[in-house]
């Protein structure tokens, strides 16, 4: 269910690392209980964020969530297809459902963060 | 709704707890000017009916009302005819005594009126959506400020000096709050349309907004096209404050640029009500949807496929995100919305092209006749700058006297414009009515 290779945040958002690129998206548990997404507010290309600085809002038919950015960096690729689909991040949240890719500027800041384990151990508390 | 008593003691238990001696001492921030102070005028013995209603209806007729009076003040505030077809409708109790009528199972007819003037007032200004309408023309132009520095994260706001003096007070009470500012462009003296090299000065790529009034407080025309080309050549929003009785006639803002429509509503079936209540108008272009503060009414079909309306994109409504909100109204004005909708849809496209019409014509009239006293030179609609020969408080003194309510005193606003009057006309008024100003007035 949650990809080993991925790291996650206390706020539920997932990092895959490629280098210095980093992409970013909520979880299979976040899309689940948001329930159905209607709208994903992204950030600008070239936006710069503080490591778990609010960098958009996803919104479903029950409830509005922000988004916070678990690395430092800024914004080289907006993921094009959610503006139309947004019901992608609740179809293939680790996958299609991506959000934004962010050039890191502190790739260390990768180890504060949760490993699948660590993650599925504190979505069961 | 239960009864809560405010007995003498729970008076003295509240006032002690926040350290007030009194209750008189509540109010000493009103000035004691508009207090009444003396009641010594209230009978003591109680009336009957016969007699109190005597006693209401000399108090009312101490007001310049009804038809006795002919009126040519505006400045935000208009004189306009109301079809019977508005006090009808909206006086039904269905519609009149509602609280928050908004739950899809029980107020389909008041969800499905406000659906209709969303629609009309996309329609009317040329925008993608319009919410289900605001307070007034003031507060909903600031909103639109807002959602503009919102979603720019700039912070400077440059709205022209001829906008509405009292809706800039507004926007500067809101910015004040939201940590972002206020500059001002100026007019053509002489002329009266929007100064573009001034605004051009002003404008920089930290604009998050340009604000105009078409037409603007002092009844000139502005050239929208060229204002929202300056304005996003520096990737500013641009916004428009409507007179929506203008846009029987003029190009919509929608077709010239504008991301933001707002408009003071009063004049679409409301009557001037002492100030209020009135309606906020509030239209964006697609882009904009889901910054749009307020209420919105959606149509959508219910489990058997009928059609139907609720109130959609709640969840990002400001008392869901109440601290991540950028506007706290979650409320509308669905009665004066519905006098809107009714007196729209009771004119029709050229009902509403009619009146427009009459106003540009009989405004036009009285500008030709008043030629020597114009202080203006751009084009009008329904308003229009003179200056008398004397001060514009004794003019209307004199005019008052001939059952004419005057026209505003522009010198209480704008320095520059000291004894200049400022004169509407709308389709109330009749050509022996403008020939009698005219008279008095040379």
């Amino acid at each position: 269910m949650y990809p080993a290779d991925l790291k996650y945040s206390k706020e539920h958002e997932w990092v895959k690392a490629d280098g210095n690129i980093a992409t970013i998206g909520i979880t299979t548990h976040a899309q689940d209980e948001l329930g159905d997404i209607v709208y994903v507010e992204l950030p600008k290309v070239g936006t710069k964020f503080s490591a778990m600085k609010e960098f958009g809002v996803v919104e479903s038919v029950k409830t509005v969530s922000t988004l916070y950015c678990p690395v430092s960096g800024e914004v080289t690729e907006v993921n094009p297809s959610l503006s139309s689909k947004p019901e992608t991040v609740n179809s293939d949240p680790h996958g299609e459902g991506w959000m934004i890719r962010i050039k890191m500027t502190d790739p260390s800041e990768l180890n504060g963060l949760l490993s699948a384990q660590d993650y599925e151990a504190l979505i069961k508390k | 709704m239960r009864y809560i008593p405010n007995t003498r003691r729970d008076q003295d238990e509240m006032l002690s707890s926040i350290g007030v001696s009194s209750i008189d001492k509540l109010f000493v921030d009103v000035p004691s000017s508009v207090k009444i102070n003396d009641i010594k005028s209230v009978p003591e013995e109680a009336l009957s009916e016969m007699e109190m209603k005597d006693a209401a209806i000399q108090l009312s007729d101490k007001n310049l009302g009804g038809r006795k009076y002919v009126s040519f003040l505006g400045g935000g505030s208009y004189d306009h005819f109301i079809p019977s077809t508005v006090r009808h409708i909206t006086g039904r109790s269905e519609f009149y005594t509602a609280y928050t009528p908004y739950q899809p199972e029980i107020s389909q007819g008041m969800l499905t009126s406000i659906f209709e003037y969303q629609s009309m007032i996309c329609e009317i200004t040329g925008m993608d959506a319009a919410n289900a309408s605001m307070y007034d023309g003031a507060t909903a132009l600031a909103e639109a400020a807002s959602l503009a520095v919102h979603h720019t994260g700039k912070k400077l706001i440059v709205v022209s000096r001829a906008v509405n003096p009292n809706y800039r007070d507004v926007l500067r009470t809101y910015a004040n709050g939201a940590g972002s500012e206020v500059i001002e462009f100026d007019y053509v003296r002489g002329d009266g349309s929007a100064d573009l090299k001034d605004l051009n000065n002003k404008l920089t790529s930290e604009v998050a907004c340009v604000i105009v009034a078409q037409p603007n407080f002092i009844g000139c025309i502005e050239d929208l096209a060229k204002i929202s080309e300056a304005a996003k050549s520096k990737g500013a929003m641009f916004i428009v404050s409507v007179d929506p009785i203008s846009l029987g006639i003029l190009k919509r803002p929608g077709d010239l640029g504008a991301d933001i429509v707002t408009g003071e509503g009063q004049p679409l079936g409301l009557s001037r009500n002492y100030g209020g209540p009135y309606l906020g108008i509030f239209a964006v272009k697609k882009d904009y949807l889901r910054l749009m503060p307020g209420r919105i009414v959606g149509e959508t079909v219910d489990s058997k496929g009928r059609t139907g309306y609720v109130l959609t994109l709640q969840a990002r409504e400001q008392h869901i995100r109440r601290e991540k909100a950028f506007s706290n109204i979650c409320s509308n004005e669905a009665l004066c919305a519905l006098a809107a909708s009714v007196y729209l849809a009771t004119m029709g496209k050229s009902g509403l092209k009619e009146v427009a019409e009459q106003c540009l014509q009989k405004s036009n009239y009285a500008k030709k006749k008043l030629s020597k006293l114009l202080s203006l030179k751009a084009p009008s609609f329904k308003e229009f700058v003179i200056k008398p020969s004397r001060s514009v408080d004794q003019v209307n003194k004199k005019l008052l006297e001939s059952n004419i309510i005057g026209g505003l005193d522009l010198g209480r606003y704008y320095p520059e414009l000291k004894d200049n009057m400022l004169i509407a006309i709308t389709e109330m008024v009749k050509k022996e009515d403008i020939d009698t100003l005219v008279f008095m007035l040379s």
